[in-house]
């Protein structure tokens, strides 16, 4: 019986599936806030943006095989760039934000350049060691980053001062975003970067020049990245070295991690189950960073193909020794 | 550029490879990138300045932030990397989660004030040379560098250890088939590498003070000293190292508040053209 129902989805009931399933969960997500109070409204909707960073995160290392640990930083690069363009430069809250993404995805596009030439654990390095170099810059250059101050400005304006409204505009946001890197990571590109994650020297025989595609895969990842961080401007409204910090990268790789790797939608349950965890544990304590290591290390001595993929495994295998029985 | 700084540069550049020394030895032979490696100096400072403050001798301190934080990395290697041994990744995040809860233990017991670590009364105040007015404590941590760069030298060219070492960094395999518990061998490298972050912590501390954050600083300093010298090369380790030290100290004198975009520079330069930096071998 196992047979019949283990055979694989024929393609256009995998497509009804996602027919059906994409707009109930988006009409459950947008019902959302209409039923939560107002401050769950607000972590709901620092949710949608984490999840963002975190597919973001994903993109690169489910896909093109790189982990990165600088993320936080260009996502805080952008959320600099907006609050300073609106506070400081004056401009309109939305050109800020189209000058803040885009500063954050020319960063990425420098770092992307510096970083393709090493993989594995060197990119690891590589990457931590940038990501950090952009938060001593925010934390020394006083004059522009306020330093350990920050920026602080009211970006909510009109309708947005809603915290209603502002969830439905992140949820817009963040459900474009989310569809614009299904499509990245799916279209013909994103197969040749699976390609490179499998194996570089195949790719490279084959003709493809690999170190420009993940150039431009960071690149795309990067962009999404400071997409996160303009809205994160919007939402928290201040801006500080904390912001780029190293826990801010390390937080945003451990969703994609919980979520499991190379899932992409898994991100966003990784983001809700840290920023629940996250909301859970400063109740009781100040210790949030001594929890977010810990779970760093158990996670990957236990469940290093993430919580998700793990349940599911101890799921399978549970399904499996009751169908023996 | 004057004299002074210049001795900045150096006194710095020998900080940093005390610290970095023991960072590179633990990438090239265990293949680990050890994330904790600041949190390990940033706890050897602490620890230093306890026993320093309470005993009233430096060598006490010294000795002490050495043991312990060489017990930290004892702790580190059997208890929790013993897990994932072989999967370089999972290593590296898992001792990056290991840095963040030491550095949040290191803010629950010593809480988040500035301590400095204090100076033997001998190496206090300062010399005066070639119309140059020098604290005594800097040359102090410039002759540790470079003791500790001769001793680790002759430990990895001149024993019976660093030859273990060495071929374990060529071949781990090898080294075990011919009888060698290699593991014994990575275990004390571990060790040895935790304790010279220790060592760092205390120097640290008592020229750069210590604070929660500190150990970010060092890290990325840490990091910077490795991706120009090449994995597990002391001679990188050192050239690196005097490299930052000095180009970190000019940067803020001219660019005050872009210090550390200056680090950038000569990173990006090499990887341009050196993605292993200058030493470095690939795997």
């Amino acid at each position: 019986m196992s047979a019949a129902t283990k055979a694989p989805a024929a393609p256009g009931r995998a497509d009804l599936k996602v027919v059906i399933l994409v707009p109930a969960a988006l009409l459950a997500l947008a019902v959302l806030p209409f039923v939560l109070p107002t401050y769950q409204v607000s972590v709901a909707t620092q949710i949608l943006i984490f999840a963002v960073l975190a597919m973001s995160i994903d993109v690169l290392a489910g896909y093109a095989g790189r982990t990165s640990l600088c993320h936080g930083a260009i996502f805080g690069v952008s959320t600099y760039v907006v609050l300073y363009g609106s506070t400081v430069a004056g401009l309109p809250v939305l050109a800020s934000m189209v000058v803040g993404v885009l500063a954050a995805t020319v960063l990425a596009a420098v770092f992307g350049v510096l970083a393709v030439r090493t993989s594995g654990v060197y990119f690891l390095l590589l990457t931590l060691a940038l990501g950090l170099i952009v938060w001593g810059v925010c934390l020394r250059w006083t004059a522009v980053t306020g330093g350990e101050n920050g920026l602080r400005g009211q970006l909510q304006v009109g309708a947005f001062a809603q915290p209603r409204a502002l969830y439905l505009a992140v949820l817009a946001g963040a459900a474009v975003m989310s569809f614009g890197m299904w499509r990245f990571v799916h279209s013909p590109f994103g197969l040749t970067l699976r390609g490179i994650k499998d194996s570089e020297s195949r790719m490279r025989s084959l003709g493809y020049n690999v170190p420009l595609h993940l150039v431009i895969a960071f690149t795309v990842s990067g962009f999404f990245a400071g997409m996160a961080g303009a809205m994160y401007a919007v939402f928290n409204n201040f801006v500080s070295p904390s912001t780029v910090q190293l826990s801010q990268s390390v937080a945003g790789l451990l969703m994609a991690i919980v979520g499991g790797i190379g899932t992409l939608f898994g991100s966003v349950v990784g983001a809700f189950l840290i920023i629940a965890l996250e909301q859970a544990v400063s109740l009781y304590t100040e210790r949030w960073l001594m929890v977010l290591g810990a779970m760093f290390v158990l996670i990957m001595i236990f469940a290093p193909e993430g919580v998700v993929g793990k349940a599911r495994a101890l799921l399978a295998r549970s399904a499996q020794r009751r169908g023996r029985q | 550029m004057s004299l002074f700084q210049l001795l900045n540069g150096l006194t710095f550049a020998a900080l940093l490879f005390v610290v970095a020394s023991g960072f590179t030895l633990i990438f090239g032979l265990l293949r680990i990138v050890n994330l904790a490696h600041g949190a390990l100096y940033l706890f050897g400072g602490y620890v230093g300045y306890t026993v320093g403050t309470h005993t009233g001798s430096f060598a006490l301190a010294a000795v002490a932030a050495m043991a312990s934080v060489a017990l930290i990395g004892l702790i580190l290697d059997q208890g929790l990397l013993r897990f994932v041994r072989g999967f370089e990744l999972r290593q590296v995040l898992l001792t990056l989660g290991v840095a963040f809860m030491l550095n949040d233990l290191a803010l629950v017991i010593w809480g988040g004030d500035t301590f400095t670590v204090p100076v033997p009364s001998f190496l206090q105040g300062a010399i005066v040379q070639f119309g140059v007015f020098y604290p005594k404590f800097r040359l102090f941590v410039l002759l540790v560098g470079v003791l500790v760069f001769v001793g680790l030298w002759l430990l990895l060219n001149r024993t019976r250890l660093g030859a273990l070492i060495r071929a374990g960094v060529d071949d781990a395999e090898m080294v075990e088939a011919s009888g060698i518990n290699i593991r014994r061998v990575f275990l004390l490298t571990f060790m040895l590498g935790s304790a010279l972050s220790g060592l760092g912590g205390l120097l640290g501390g008592a020229f750069l003070t210590l604070y929660p954050s500190a150990d970010s600083e060092i890290l990325v300093f840490s990091l910077a000293v490795v991706i120009i010298g090449g994995r597990g090369s002391l001679e990188g380790a050192a050239i690196g190292s005097l490299f930052i030290g000095l180009f970190n100290t000019f940067g803020q004198v001219w660019f005050p508040e872009l210090a550390y975009f200056v680090i950038f520079g000569p990173m990006a330069l090499l990887l341009a053209f050196r993605p292993l930096g200058l030493f470095g071998r690939a795997a």
